[in-house]
């Protein structure tokens, strides 16, 4: 059987987080009524003048920086014409030439392997309006055309064919919004639609130079959708070629619910563009200074920040990367461990019960109810043997739940734990004189039995008996 | 050369229904048309840098900043066809 490779290059869109729209002064702020966050620029009336916003240009750098991209001396706008009618003027304002940025890069882990993927060029343009169907877009004759998007600043990040699997993918998406988050100048919300990916996918004969037929693949509204639409992709292409067909190049759209790729529309017919520069917008020559000036502006990026938290944390490789997958959770982890220094500890706690309970309660760090200096608190009692470990458990939980220091709810509920000898050991002897058949067994050489009397001791003392004490008193007893 | 199925391709880009008649004219002037501007080609432009504007400006931009909406009413008000708050148009894909 002939081994496949499979060969995926992502386009990127994200929108930008600026006040308002790349070429006109309304607002860019999602969702709102239909139809109110425009003007005569946006809505392509006639007469008006498009003038860039200068933000767009700055934010555009900054996130190509951190992609390690080589930004231009020199850009200009283009219209990109089609007769859709998401857009006013029946163009949209792109680049094609002359792009911002270009020649980047990032690295991805994949099964404990770095990889680089090449990032061939980062561009600016307008986002489009949003096409609304009643009924199922196959049978509705309509559709409902809101611009409030429509001009609202994006950039689109084009990868290299560098990807060679669904899970690489994946990876690079992730990593690509960690590090956009980073720069702060997008939100990079797939659900909101803030971050957006297209997919140019194809299989060619393992060994093989020559680049197979690709289709491109649209509407994959998750990280979880690009992996299955890909692999689903991969999958149908291997097929075709298999049974002697021929890969046709196309658009095809994800279809979540019957889990299928379908076909949209012949490449070839539709995608004419005709770019031309943008009369109405003059060229930008881009200044060294201010692209100096904003990357010295640019935050600690993901991969320095993980190698610093293994060198200067000593955390595994698996911690640091996890907990520096994006800023607010790294940022959240920094200020826990200003408080409590054993990194560690934190990262364990971090990653297990605050991230459990995060997801649990469907909400994310940035509206975690317990503040790091009140987890770092947490940790002191139980450092200080106030708390046992099980109960720690407990009482991060209804700090969680309450907000409460983890001080108070201990005294609220009396949970400090019992090292006082004396009173474990009244307890210990009780629980001997109760369970002599877990005794015997015991002093047989069976030695779960003593896990059970721990268990028993715990209980009685409703969790919270010193446990080492516990243990150094049963097995005094029993010797 | 343009041909006539230069203009069938371009007319149906730009979504414009065109008679016999006017294919055949079309393509006669847009032929002119080019024809015309290959004067352009009898310039010596040895020395001139290329350039996809003609004004002597660049960098040109506005602060970021919110301004006023139009009242949607105006905006929707030469649309041929509403319902409710959105444009209602013929579904293209």
């Amino acid at each position: 059987m002939t081994q496949y490779e499979t060969v995926i290059g992502l386009e990127v869109h994200v929108e930008l987080k600026t006040r308002s729209k790349i070429f006109c002064d309304s607002t860019a702020e999602f969702g709102s009524e239909p139809n109110t966050h425009v003007c005569p620029v946006c809505m392509g009336l006639p007469g008006v003048l498009p003038v860039v916003n200068k933000n767009v240009v700055e934010y555009a750098i900054r996130a190509a920086l951190a992609l390690n991209c080589r930004i231009a001396s020199y850009s200009k706008f283009d219209r990109k014409n089609y007769y859709y009618p998401d857009m006013p003027k029946n163009y949209q304002i792109s680049q094609y030439d002359l792009p911002i940025a270009e020649h980047g890069y990032l690295n991805i882990d994949v099964n404990g392997e770095t990889r680089r993927i090449g990032i061939t060029r980062l561009h600016m343009e307008e986002d489009t309006g949003k096409l609304v169907h009643q009924g199922t877009i196959t049978t509705t004759p309509f559709s409902l055309v809101d611009y409030n998007r429509a001009g609202v600043p994006l950039i689109e990040i084009v990868s290299e064919p560098d990807l060679r699997s669904p899970e690489e993918a994946y990876e690079y998406l992730n990593k690509l919004k960690a590090i956009i988050q980073y720069t702060g100048v997008s939100d990079c919300k797939m659900e909101e639609g803030s971050l957006r990916c297209d997919a140019n996918v194809s299989v060619r004969p393992a060994g093989s130079k020559e680049f197979g037929v690709k289709t491109e693949i649209k509407n994959m509204n998750s990280f979880k959708a690009l992996q299955k639409a890909l692999t689903y992709e991969v999958e149908r292409q291997i097929e075709v070629v298999e049974d002697g067909g021929r890969i046709i190049q196309e658009t095809r759209t994800w279809d979540e619910g019957k889990g299928v790729t379908l076909s949209m529309r012949s490449k070839e017919y539709a995608h004419d563009y005709r770019y031309l520069p943008d009369p109405d917008l003059v060229p930008m020559v881009i200044d060294r200074e201010w692209v100096d000036e904003i990357k010295r502006s640019l935050p600690e990026l993901p991969d320095d920040r993980k190698e610093r938290y293994v060198g200067e944390f000593g955390l595994p490789a698996y911690d640091a990367m996890v907990l520096t997958n994006t800023k607010e959770l790294a940022d959240y982890f920094e200020a826990c461990v200003v408080a409590y220094s054993n990194p560690k500890t934190v990262s364990n706690w971090v990653m297990g019960d605050l991230s459990r309970l995060l997801n649990a309660n469907n909400t994310d760090i940035t509206d975690c109810p317990i503040k790091p200096e009140q987890l770092a608190a947490m940790l002191q009692l139980l450092e200080k043997g106030t708390i046992s470990g099980k109960i720690a458990k407990t009482v991060f939980e209804e700090m969680f739940a309450s907000g409460k220091d983890a001080e108070t709810i201990v005294k609220e509920k009396g949970l400090v734990q019992i090292s006082d000898e004396g009173a474990i050991a009244a307890i210990v002897d009780e629980v001997i004189a109760n369970n002599q058949k877990s005794v015997e067994d015991f002093r047989a050489g069976k030695d779960r039995a003593l896990g059970f009397l721990v268990g028993q001791v715990m209980k009685a003392s409703r969790g919270k008996a010193n446990p080492e004490m516990v243990n150094k008193l049963l097995k005094e007893r029993l010797s | 050369m343009i041909t006539v199925k230069d203009v069938d391709h371009v007319a149906l880009l730009g979504r414009l229904e065109l008679t016999a008649e006017e294919k055949e004219m079309f393509t006669r002037q847009l032929n002119d048309i080019l024809e015309h501007f290959r004067s352009l080609e009898r310039l010596n432009t040895e020395n001139v840098q290329p350039t996809a504007h003609v004004l002597p400006l660049q960098n040109v931009y506005r602060e970021d900043l919110v301004g006023q909406h139009m009242p949607r009413e105006d905006a929707l008000s030469n649309c041929p066809d509403r319902e409710e708050n959105y444009f209602k148009v013929p579904k293209i894909v």
